[in-house]
């Protein structure tokens, strides 16, 4: 009398019906069956081994599916649309927003040179690379006035302890940088940091010296 | 009894309106690689369903670090950071109904209304009202105007937008570690293996262990993987995977070609789904990590998303929780179609997986406060980013302590 058929292809069975035992562990023909490959424990060994197995298999538990669930009053809002919070200054906006959203953020709005570059960058849609690019250099305009702004403050920039870099020698900084991969372009790091400052002392070391000299040479004359 | 001291009396509300005065200390981004301690004016209401919280504890994330470095547009000096936070509730606004001054509340990363077309479907992360800077993400505390333009948590006090819908109480049996842990970095772990659709007995690899690799290792056990593999090269993080996530682990340094072990070791099949952990900032190429991390020249390093799309197997899918810039990134695109590979990702619907998360802590199946390594007070701000940043002493993940010394 021939075997029952089990109704489900071999590819369905799942790990339960394979076991590496049976097969050669050095002869990967296996996968280029129809077969799943075997796995190296059984279910019932996984749910002995590791708290929790398997109690989200049923999809319905897990609370991303479906991605999209319809339900208006999920999150508990009492209104349809929310109340706008005031603007204290003129808010800029993505283009790609029909008006500035009813709740927006309040941290640091635009000033001087930098929010000059900040509000063009707004005229491109997130669609066009100007809009980034512009964004990110006017961070880096917005860094140079920040750390010019603190020399005339109580508080100026201090280039060193703000990197943090002074807790290296209490944490290891030798051991644990040991045999990782990243070491090789960490060196990087410093001259990221400090090329603008060098930059902007030569730049301010030249900009002095021609002013002193234009002074002496219109007293020579 | 008229005129005595207590909550709402005369001189409670005079001492509040002095206090509400006084400047506040917190986390500020002076440039790339560089923040500090400062004074800033204490938040105020903004809106009527604001809420003021005084932060007890919050955490530095993976991707503040993407901030930090300076890779994220729209990242202004003088902007505090940090979006994994809980505290106390300190003021209210007229609108507010859920929440009273003193309770202690958790707070999703995710600052949504609750009522747009997104929030009304279960993708928070995605709501419509709360971001006027960009519509190519959410809204999230501390994460620079791209994402909105909101102060984040690394400080004594935060403004809360949408009281109502966002922040929940703390559950009294809950440890403020796993609380702080569960407001990112523990529920997109859990999302990213949802996103990876694990049936029963499926391969899966995490790449990177960080906290979010951790936590979504963890996870794709509790949906019934058959394997789960996780790769980095942190000795520290690979230990931790293999005792907290029960997992096998690769440190890819060791290995010439990190995507040929992984075909071996899946019987030259490939994983079954395969999560990015790791975004932005990816090592294991120097020309890209270099390219996209240290230079800005593509929105990250797509090292971590190319492995992914290299190692698992055809027809299989791909998870990204990593994060990545705005800006385009040399992605292997034509392989991931060739292959026919579903692609999943998204910012973290946070509130939307509390619930269920809840259970999974109080059972012991998640431990999300388990990764956490350091408690960094936040006078010593500077310090902690960099020693997370250049990964010293172990840091897998620090928690930032406001008003200790």
């Amino acid at each position: 009398m021939s075997e029952p058929q089990d109704p489900r292809g071999p590819a369905d069975r799942g790990p339960v019906d394979l076991h590496l035992a049976d097969l050669d562990p050095d002869d990967p023909a296996y996968t280029y069956t129809a077969d799943k490959p075997p796995l190296p424990e059984t279910p019932e060994q996984l749910r002995a081994r590791i708290p929790g197995w398997g109690v989200d298999l049923d999809p319905a538990d897990r609370p991303s599916f479906p991605r999209e669930r319809f339900d208006p009053g999920l999150n508990g809002a009492h209104w349809r649309f929310p109340e706008r919070q005031v603007q204290h200054h003129p808010r800029e906006r993505s283009i790609e927003h029909a008006f500035v959203t009813p709740v927006f953020g309040t941290s640091t709005p635009p000033s001087g040179l930098s929010g000059a570059v900040r509000r063009h960058a707004y005229r491109y849609s997130e669609g066009r690379n100007a809009h980034w690019l512009l964004l990110v250099a006017a961070d880096r305009v917005g860094a140079l006035e920040a750390a010019l702004a603190s020399f005339a403050s109580r508080h100026p920039d201090d280039p060193v302890s703000e990197t943090g870099v002074l807790s290296e020698p209490g944490h290891h900084p030798l051991r644990s940088r040991r045999g990782r991969s990243d070491v090789r372009h960490q060196v990087l790091d410093p001259v990221l940091v400090a090329a603008p400052w060098v930059a902007g002392g030569v730049l301010g070391y030249r900009v002095v010296r021609s002013a002193v000299r234009g002074v002496a040479r219109s007293r020579a004359r | 009894m008229r005129g005595t001291v207590g909550p709402g009396g005369p001189e409670d509300r005079c001492a509040r309106a002095f206090r509400e005065e006084l400047p506040v200390r917190a986390m500020v981004y002076r440039g790339p690689y560089r923040v500090r301690a400062e004074e800033k004016e204490r938040p105020r209401i903004e809106h009527p369903n604001d809420a003021i919280v005084r932060v007890t504890l919050a955490a530095i994330c993976g991707s503040d670090l993407h901030l930090y470095h300076g890779a994220i547009p729209d990242t202004r000096p003088g902007t505090t950071f940090g979006h994994e936070f809980i505290g106390v509730v300190d003021e209210v606004g007229s609108s507010v109904q859920n929440l009273r001054v003193g309770d202690r509340v958790m707070v999703p990363f995710n600052i949504f209304c609750g009522s747009c077309f997104y929030c009304a479907r279960g993708l928070q992360s995605n709501c419509h009202n709360v971001n006027a800077n960009a519509t190519a993400v959410g809204g999230i505390y501390g994460y620079s105007h791209t994402a909105g333009g909101y102060d984040g948590g690394q400080a004594e006090y935060v403004r809360v937008p949408f009281a109502d819908v966002g922040p929940t109480v703390i559950p009294e049996w809950m440890h403020e570690e796993d609380a702080v842990v569960l407001t990112d970095a523990a529920a997109t772990g859990y999302f990213g293996a949802q996103l990876a659709d694990v049936v029963e007995g499926d391969v899966v690899v995490v790449l990177g262990a960080g906290p979010v690799g951790l936590l979504a290792a963890q996870s794709a056990w509790l949906m019934g993987a058959g394997r789960v593999i996780v790769v980095d090269q942190l000795p520290e993080r690979l230990e931790k995977a293999r005792t907290m996530a029960h997992a096998e682990t690769v440190d890819f340094t060791e290995h010439d070609d990190v995507v040929v072990l992984l075909k071996e070791m899946t019987g030259y099949l490939g994983a079954d789904a395969v999560i990015d952990a790791v975004g932005a900032e990816a090592d294991g190429n120097f020309l890209q990590h270099v390219a996209g991390a240290k230079l800005k020249l593509q929105g990250g390093s797509p090292i971590a998303l190319n492995w992914a799309i290299d190692a698992v197997r055809k027809g299989g899918t791909i998870s990204v929780m990593g994060a990545y810039g705005p800006v385009p990134s040399a992605v292997k695109f034509g392989d991931a179609m060739n292959k026919g590979l579903t692609l999943r990702m998204n910012q973290t619907p946070v509130k939307r997986q509390w619930p269920r998360m809840f259970e999974h802590v109080r059972n012991g199946h998640l431990t999300p406060r388990e990764v956490v390594t350091h408690r960094i007070p936040l006078e010593h701000i500077a310090e902690g980013y960099h020693i997370f940043s250049s990964k010293l002493d172990g840091c897998i993940k620090p928690l930032v302590v406001p008003g200790a010394s």
